[in-house]
């Protein structure tokens, strides 16, 4: 079996008093997508700036391609990794296609120059369309709606080319075509490893091979989607009553209160 | 969909301005230095001036009255753009660095820690050296204090996690400025008379000091360096804009950049205020003007808004040697007078 791209072990997060993740112990081997679910404020977007190393842990230990954390210069890191945040800071006037060319700082740093623009646009083009966002490109950003600015933040983090992308909550403001879209659009990325804090437990139905179910209390479950997502967990979860049905080839749950 | 369209407006324009901005500016600045050379309380024929120009390359002495006044106004000039170009290169750093429209050196208080000290070494009857060395001096001091007070929300790791706390570092220096104000006032209020002109004259910013040729070399030489540093960062601050979180997560080492750029600023900041006294406003508006040609990208906003800043503060220089010459007018209050009906004009634009 191959080096897993993330390796977690005894892995504790804290926020104040509160312990969120208690000896967490996973793998996210690459081409796998898994799915973070749990309650609000449960410490899924905790988790992830962890594996993204913007926020340290309290105990445990965190490899990426088998290098601890700590040994990954910031650079190095980038070329490993992409993040999708769930908000944006847009302070400036500034085009579209430029915030996803901008994503791509690490690669240009010391590429030879026009070969390497030139495949700058190309790629922030292409990663654009993939986003449904290419009639955007010349936009400022500014203007967006939230969820036209949200698919230009995944454009962007796919332009970065990296092989792990960690998404806080991807498809929070997408009309039901773009969720669909989007999430199809990074399925079809087969080189891809994602990582994603999903609220929209059909969409993770859907799209992860594996899913972590966070509890806020330091409890947690991994594993395989189809044995880890199922009426009796999530209930347990959510403390709250959901029932599964079967529509087609997917698995459908439904909150019953 | 008027979207597309009201941003086609709005939005820097790709192409054209942004290629065509800095060399517009750089001959806007070589003319605004022959203007400055030439005009004043007595005016230099271009005939003149050509050849006490050429007599003062060859190092020979010509003895004429433009040779004196060349010799007089060409330190003068430069120590205008130098402050004006620090000064510029101050505020779009800042307003980079906590990606706010509102920052400028003076905000953070470092002009009035400087102008506090330069105020009682004038106060106490000191030389203009001694005065230019205290400014410095209380520039750094107001720094550190920054430094101190916001060293949380400057330095701390968690940074990247709260957008807010920028906030909290313009609060900071607000209040030090505050401070700096009141303190400014006793010295003034308790100040023997015969001073309160030389005093005044420096609070509004003032350029009649600046007759040293090393001085004019020093700052110019400072002000190039600066920005070549400055530049080396540029692209890492363009991702900076869009949050810490998003920079560090596409390579950006966000804490030792922000930590670069915080003290050349306070180096830029510091340098311009001890040669020329509390010029206000370029810093703050001449990375706006920029911002509208160019793009808010540092790597373009920040020469631009550099070039404009020098180009702004010798033409508010030349503007008040000239008008109600032999009086001369202190070069802050005309670079307002200036500059905020154009900054207004701009606003209004569609």
């Amino acid at each position: 079996m191959s080096t897993p791209l993330i390796s977690c072990r005894g892995l504790e997060i804290r926020a104040g008093e509160r312990c969120l993740v208690r000896a967490l112990d996973f793998d996210v081997a690459p081409g796998e997508r898994w799915a973070v679910i749990g309650p609000n404020g449960a410490g899924k977007t905790s988790l992830l700036l962890v594996l993204a190393g913007a926020r340290p842990a309290q105990d445990g230990t965190v490899q990426l391609s088998g290098r601890p954390l700590a040994q990954w210069s910031v650079p190095d890191l980038a070329g490993l990794r992409a993040m999708v945040a769930d908000r944006w800071i847009d302070p400036f006037a500034t085009r579209v296609l430029d915030t996803v060319l901008a994503a791509r700082y690490r690669l240009n740093l010391g590429a030879a120059r026009p070969a390497a623009a030139d495949r700058a646009q190309s790629v922030a083009r292409d990663c654009l369309g993939v986003m449904d966002c290419l009639h955007l490109a010349d936009r400022d950003v500014r203007h967006l709606s939230r969820g036209e600015r949200q698919r230009v933040a995944l454009a962007a983090a796919l332009a970065q080319e990296t092989a792990l992308v960690l998404l806080d909550e991807p498809i929070s403001h997408q009309d039901p075509r773009h969720q669909t879209q989007v999430l199809q659009a990074l399925q079809a990325r087969a080189a891809c490893t994602y990582v994603g804090a999903l609220h929209d437990i059909n969409a993770a139905a859907r799209f992860a091979t594996h899913a972590l179910l966070l509890h806020g209390d330091g409890r947690w479950v991994a594993g395989r989607a189809g044995e880890v997502l199922t009426r009796e967990t999530l209930s347990h979860l959510f403390e709250t009553s959901i029932s599964e049905f079967i529509s087609g080839p997917h698995r459908v749950f439904l909150s019953q209160d | 969909m008027d979207g597309a369209a009201k941003d086609a407006a709005a939005m820097p324009s790709a192409g054209l301005s942004r290629r065509a901005a800095l060399p517009i500016l750089a001959v806007a600045a070589l003319l605004a230095l022959l203007a400055a050379l030439r005009f004043g309380s007595v005016n230099i024929s271009a005939g003149d001036l050509l050849a006490a120009s050429l007599d003062m390359v060859s190092g020979r002495d010509g003895g004429s009255l433009a040779a004196t006044l060349l010799g007089l106004r060409l330190p003068r000039a430069g120590t205008a753009m130098a402050v004006g170009g620090l000064l510029a290169l101050s505020g779009g750093l800042l307003q980079s660095l906590l990606r706010n429209p509102l920052a400028d050196p003076y905000v953070l208080g470092v002009s009035g820690g400087a102008s506090c000290a330069a105020m009682l070494a004038i106060a106490a009857g000191a030389g203009a050296a001694a005065i230019a060395l205290s400014a410095a001096g209380g520039a750094l001091l107001a720094l550190s204090l920054l430094f101190a007070l916001a060293h949380r929300a400057l330095f701390a790791r968690d940074v990247l996690l709260d957008p807010g706390k920028d906030s909290a570092i313009l609060l900071t220096g607000v209040m030090i400025a505050s401070l700096s104000a009141a303190v400014l006032s006793l010295v003034l209020s308790l100040a023997p008379d015969g001073r309160l002109r030389t005093m005044v004259f420096w609070l509004l910013g003032d350029l009649g000091g600046a007759t040293s040729p090393v001085l004019a070399a020093l700052a110019l030489a400072t002000w190039l360096v600066l920005g070549l540093v400055a530049q080396r960062d540029a692209a890492a601050l363009n991702l900076m804009l869009g949050g810490d979180l998003q920079a560090y997560t596409q390579g950006v080492p966000t804490t030792q950049v922000r930590r670069r750029l915080i003290i050349v600023t306070a180096i830029a900041t510091g340098m311009a205020v001890a040669l020329a006294g509390a010029v206000g406003f370029v810093g703050f508006v001449a990375p706006h003007l920029v911002r509208r040609a160019v793009g808010a990208d540092p790597r373009r906003m920040l020469p631009a808004a550099s070039l404009l800043g020098a180009v702004l503060v010798l033409v508010a220089d030349t503007v008040g040697r000239c008008v109600a010459a032999p009086l001369q007018l202190p070069v802050g209050a005309l670079m307002a007078l200036i500059g905020v009906p154009v900054f207004i004009w701009q606003l209004q634009r569609p």
